[in-house]
């Protein structure tokens, strides 16, 4: 619906804020600019309607240039919504909303049902907020007038700048997800600028992330979570973010960190008593110097106990084992393979940090997979 | 007559001059008047066009800025030549004195409206002109008319300088008083020209307030 080829923007001064753009938004989509501050993300946005004209390439609204149409005209025919609100503090609110619609001429009476219908879409009471000015009224409840100015004209393309970042974190929510559901109902072509990760993908059918001027990537939010094609997507997708894709999560964040272990010089007696005392199958055998030695399991101490004089004569290498450097998904592959099932993983000294087990492994991605279920239940 | 004491110089001057003062009274009320209309019209206009070329900025505001510390009469000396003597040159000389606050005035007012407010009427697709006329002079009127009533109390007290170059007016009576040594006759002029700077204070207050928009008032 709206393409852009070859786009940049040159401000004057020579910075160049947007480089060579190629993309295109799909009709009734809900598309996010995300990207740290500079990253030309709400420059992208305004080249649309020409608040920002880009300095060369082409931008075109169903194939037709955007530059053929007259400015004024172009606007009035997307809706517009800014982070610091904008409401004009010398018009009611019912004028307020009224204003595109009064600049294309409609009638009085067209306006008025409409402002209304408005109002109660955006979850406002024209009887109470018809009449009141802008600042009787709450941030939040602000903004939602400024959706609904937006609206006014039954506009088939909506420009969101940050439109939620100045408001608390409750109000914040509620808007997104009152958007996100007026976005099903209306099905209206959205571009929605955010510096917020979580805004997007909560938001967003597809999002682009952008850097010093550029699309680094232009996905679905899973595709994005999943296959992130760009080191900084993933830096700036976030660490949280990350760990639901195995392939992405180092596997020290799963790991258990206290481990029971013992120096390889322990008689079998002391050892059993130790694994009868901490609930444990398996004895991790390390040196003074903390350094990975082997593993003794119970098995083996129970039925030779009366052999041997001290544990290491029974200890097995502990293999297969992984450096701190592994993923997730590594450790996943070789519980499978692993005598003792535990992993244990050591640092590039060898010295041992941490244990994988099937049990850390399952709490680790069954948490996970509990944070997913909560957040789809949120839509 | 110089035994007298001033309050009693005052009632006599009074009832011999009442017909002058009120005379007087009304050529004073018009120079104000005239050079203010004048100045309002050309200022707010200047104000306007200095918001849209910046580099004009300096030029406009620095040259009504230099007329501004002439010395009121000195001012009204300059215009001689041009004007001659009387009317004229006064409403002249009280106009060029009258351009800086307005102008100033509208000037801080246009560029002071929120830059959110602005932007937001560009995306809605207003015109420049539009932009201007619904929503940057609507919210810059406050200001624009406390130039406007700065810039009429400063003429009523230049008006009465008016007298020296024959403009006549309130100030008439003074230069009578101080050359002829009557006290009276000083505050003959004086009273009525206070009185008049009060008036006009009070009643551009009140189309301040009444200009400022209903969503804006406190």
């Amino acid at each position: 619906m709206i393409k852009f080829e070859n786009v940049s923007k040159v401000y004057e001064g020579g910075f160049q804020a947007v480089k060579s753009l190629n993309f295109e938004i799909q009709k009734g989509e809900l598309l996010v600019l995300i990207g740290p501050s500079g990253s030309g993300k709400s420059t992208t946005m305004k080249m649309i309607n020409r608040i920002n004209p880009h300095s060369s390439g082409r931008i075109t609204i169903n194939g037709k240039d955007i530059t053929s149409y007259n400015v004024a005209e172009l606007r009035r025919n997307i809706g517009y919504v800014i982070q610091q609100i904008g409401l004009f503090p010398h018009y009611t609110i019912e004028k307020n909303i009224a204003i595109v619609p009064q600049l294309k001429g409609w009638a009085e009476k067209d306006i008025k049902s409409r402002v209304k219908e408005l109002l109660e879409l955006v979850g406002l009471d024209p009887e109470i907020h018809a009449t009141r000015y802008p600042k009787e009224l709450s941030g939040g409840q602000q903004q939602r007038v400024g959706i609904a100015r937006a609206l006014a004209s039954n506009p088939d393309i909506i420009l969101m700048d940050e439109p939620f970042s100045a408001l608390d974190p409750l109000t914040r929510e509620q808007l997104q997800v009152e958007l996100i559901s007026l976005h099903k109902k209306l099905k209206k072509t959205i571009v929605f600028v955010t510096h917020d990760i979580d805004e997007a993908l909560k938001m967003g059918d597809r999002i682009a992330i952008m850097k010093d001027g550029d699309i680094l990537q232009l996905d679905t939010p899973e595709k994005l979570l999943h296959e992130p094609t760009h080191g900084f997507v993933e830096e700036f997708i976030g660490k949280h973010r990350i760990t639901q894709n195995p392939d992405l999560m180092p596997v020290t964040e799963i790991m258990a960190e206290t481990i029971v272990t013992s120096s390889p010089q322990k008689s079998p007696e002391r050892a059993i008593s130790l694994i009868r005392q901490r609930k444990i199958t398996n004895l991790i055998i390390q040196d003074t110097d903390g350094r990975l030695l082997g593993i003794v399991s119970a098995y083996d101490l129970l039925k030779k106990m009366g052999t041997v004089k001290t544990i290491d004569e029974i200890m097995v290498p502990a293999e297969p084992y992984l450096l701190d450097t592994a993923t997730a998904k590594d450790a996943i592959v070789l519980i499978d393979v692993a005598p003792f099932g535990m992993i244990p993983i050591v640092d590039k000294d060898h010295k041992l940090v941490g244990l994988v087990t099937r049990g850390s492994l399952l709490s680790a991605l069954s948490s996970q997979w509990i944070e997913t279920e909560e957040e789809d239940q949120d839509e | 007559m110089n035994n007298m004491n001033i309050w009693q110089q005052l009632v006599e001057q009074t009832q011999l001059r009442w017909g002058e003062v009120l005379e007087a009274t009304f050529v004073h009320i018009q120079l104000v008047f005239f050079s203010m209309i004048i100045a309002t019209v050309l200022a707010v206009t200047l104000g306007i066009v200095v918001t849209r070329v910046p580099w004009l900025k300096t030029i406009v505001l620095g040259g009504t800025g230099v007329l501004q510390t002439i010395p009121s009469l000195a001012l009204l000396g300059f215009m001689i030549p041009i004007f001659g003597i009387g009317v004229y040159t006064a409403i002249a000389a009280l106009f060029l004195y009258s351009l800086l606050p307005i102008m100033r005035n509208t000037y801080t007012g246009i560029k002071d409206v929120d830059q959110a407010t602005i932007e937001a009427a560009r995306g809605l697709g207003m015109t420049n002109m539009q932009i201007l006329f619904k929503v940057e002079l609507p919210l810059a009127i406050p200001v624009i008319m406390a130039g406007i009533r700065t810039a009429a109390v400063i003429n009523v007290g230049n008006a009465t300088l008016a007298a020296f170059i024959g403009a006549g007016g309130l100030g008439d009576f003074i230069f009578l008083g101080i050359t002829r040594g009557i006290d009276g006759l000083i505050l003959l002029g004086a009273i009525p020209a206070t009185l008049l700077a009060i008036v006009i204070e009070t009643f551009f207050s009140a189309v301040e307030r009444w200009t400022t928009p209903k969503g804006l008032r406190k």
